[in-house]
């Protein structure tokens, strides 16, 4: 609270709580002082996200949400609109680091048990910004209304047809506005890409921060910095947030936008896996592209699906892959957090499992084959085994005594 | 009831019926934005019925034609694919079609069709809706070394063969979906209407 009652910020603070709210999440907010770069990917999120939006809005004023003209006007965003194309590809290079930061950062919590009690809300509104983000993606990807947008629709709504009692049939239909995938589609995509989801996943962004406030961050050792504080009630093992560690953020800012650049100018398609071939072509109702694969992020998700050899189940199977990640906070029953104490067991499985879902992500992109589908079965039995195993093999392995303060840090 | 003390079970009782009809009133808003979302009637209109030449289909080979914005494939089958199809019958998952609404009752038959030579198909994979493609030829091909002719999904490797019908081990559970359709002479198909007018 401001004591200075006559200065403009003092006059400021008694009608709104600006100094207070900046205090209690940048200056006074106490962070360990023993983050790695595995910390970084939170920030960098949130960098994607203002990229996203900014290029997104620009993007807006040069496309045609119709059937009949979107193509044509991405082709122009390209072609003629003054720094269009890299307003665009900032757009769709954007997503590809968008996720890559966002599976980074999941990572980070899976190794250091951030979703483990006090911090479950966090983690679930957090997997409520991954879902939401996938839906995003989905329909950004169907907006430039080439040939991979046309049939990566097709097929994903063609997921809600497994739902029996002819709910499906309905269902399907009442999504894409029609009796196949056409310029309704597109156009109710459109509106809920720019406005319905961005302002659904700001909003949870906010309480995914507002939570992770609340109870404070965890870090690489999973030591409760709160437990140990000086005369002044301050963490011990903790430093203010701003200016340490958004001084400290900016040069993994640095490193990753020097990446993203790299990227952005020299491999703008990303080798067919972020802007596929097949979608330089107009979206065509009557002939499906030979090999139909989704752009890399979804890969993972997409080889679960193909790995089982029934429609229902394996739209149940990509489903179950998704959901069962919700409920991890309540799988892990280890008594510390970071896998740095943890067991030998649940090091193998995080490493499997890490590699398990790299592996799925590539076979996603890949056409199905005798050997591939073998790989994806196998990757999908470590990827569930991995989380439903979870509970007996947190219990049973001996665990390293956890440290009162945190090691390494600054 | 007394003035200064508050009835708790009557203020309960308020609030939760205004909240309920608050509630029921949220619940009849939303009708028009879901129904919104339905095919509108302009989109309703546009499933006229399509006409299409098959004099010109030579025997083996297939035509693609559009009817309501989807590809439907016809095919012109030899009597030597004809011959074949009753071989098939035990690596089909449903050979004698038993899943009535992928067919008219006229189709309802090994041929699945109205007359033997011409079958005439939804080319949307029951799968998840891609397009199979068209593999008349018996000769082994990569997804499948004992392949008898018929069609093979892309997207996820489902097989049917020359009548529509699913082969064992494809994600797709149904064979491939008949329109309603008749002929207007011999040379004329006329997809999405089921009476002979000839």
């Amino acid at each position: 609270m401001s004591k200075q009652k006559n200065t403009l910020m003092g006059w400021i603070d008694d009608r709104l709580p600006v100094t207070q709210t900046y205090e209690k999440h940048m200056s006074k907010y106490y962070a360990p002082k023993n983050f790695n770069f595995w910390y970084f990917f939170g920030v960098l999120s949130m960098m994607m996200l203002a990229n996203q939006i900014l290029t997104g809005v620009w993007l807006t004023m040069n496309f045609v949400p119709s059937a009949e003209g979107a193509f044509a006007s991405v082709e122009y965003i390209m072609r003629d609109v003054e720094w269009g194309w890299l307003i665009r590809y900032l757009h769709s290079t954007g997503a590809t680091f968008f996720f890559i930061a966002v599976y980074l950062h999941m990572m980070r919590a899976i190794l250091y048990g951030s979703y483990q009690k006090p911090r479950e809300l966090i983690w679930i509104f957090g997997m409520l910004i991954y879902l939401a983000l996938m839906a995003e993606a989905f329909m950004g990807y169907v907006l430039p209304w080439g040939q991979m947008s046309y049939w990566g629709a097709q097929v994903i709504i063609s997921l809600f047809s497994v739902i029996p009692f002819g709910i499906g049939d309905a269902l399907t239909e009442w999504i894409r506005g029609d009796f196949l995938i056409s310029g309704a589609t597109l156009n109710r995509f459109f509106a809920l890409h720019v406005i319905a989801l961005p302002l659904v996943i700001v909003m949870l962004v906010v309480l995914h921060l507002l939570a992770l406030h609340e109870v404070g961050s965890n870090n690489p050792d999973g030591v409760d910095i709160k437990k140990l504080k000086d005369e002044n009630g301050k963490p011990l093992d903790g430093i203010p947030f701003h200016p340490y560690y958004t001084v400290h953020d900016l040069v993994g800012i640095v490193v990753f936008l020097m990446i993203f650049c790299t990227v952005l100018f020299f491999f703008p398609e990303g080798n067919g896996f972020m802007l596929e071939y097949a979608n330089f072509e107009p979206a065509n109702g009557l002939k499906t592209p030979e090999h139909i694969a989704p752009v890399w992020y979804f890969g993972a998700f997409y080889a679960i699906l193909r790995a089982v050899p029934d429609k229902l189940w394996g739209v149940i199977a990509m489903a179950a892959a998704i959901a069962v990640l919700f409920v991890l906070p309540w799988l892990d029953r280890s008594p510390v957090k970071s896998w740095r104490y943890k067991g030998w067991m649940s090091k193998v499985f995080i490493i499997v499992f890490a590699a398990a879902f790299v592996e799925l992500t590539w076979l996603g992109t890949q056409p199905a084959n005798d050997l591939n589908t073998f790989l994806a079965r196998l990757c999908s039995v470590i990827y569930f085994g991995f989380f439903l195993l979870m509970p007996f093999y947190t219990r049973m392995e001996k665990t390293k005594p956890v440290p009162e303060r945190v090691t390494g840090g600054h | 009831m007394s003035q200064d003390g508050v009835n708790k079970g009557r203020r309960t009782l308020l609030v939760g019926v205004t909240a309920g009809v608050g509630a029921v009133g949220a619940g009849f808003l939303a009708v028009p934005f879901v129904k919104s979302w339905l095919p509108s009637e302009k989109a309703k209109a546009a499933g006229a019925p399509a006409k299409v030449d098959i004099s010109k289909i030579e025997p083996g080979a297939m035509l693609t034609a559009e009817w309501r914005g989807k590809p439907v494939y016809i095919a012109r089958r030899t009597q030597e694919q004809l011959d074949n199809l009753p071989k098939l019958n035990d690596s089909l998952k449903d050979p004698e079609n038993s899943v009535k609404e992928q067919q008219p009752a006229y189709a309802d038959n090994i041929y699945r069709s109205r007359k033997p030579e011409f079958v005439v198909l939804l080319g949307v994979c029951t799968h998840l809706g891609c397009a199979p493609k068209y593999f008349a030829e018996v000769k082994p091909e990569t997804f499948d070394a004992n392949w008898q002719g018929g069609w093979f999904c892309p997207c996820h490797g489902s097989r049917f063969d020359l009548s529509g019908r699913v082969f064992n081990g494809s994600p797709a559970a149904t064979n491939l979906v008949v329109p309603p359709y008749s002929f207007e002479g011999d040379n004329v198909l006329v997809i999405g209407v089921d009476e002979e007018n000839a």
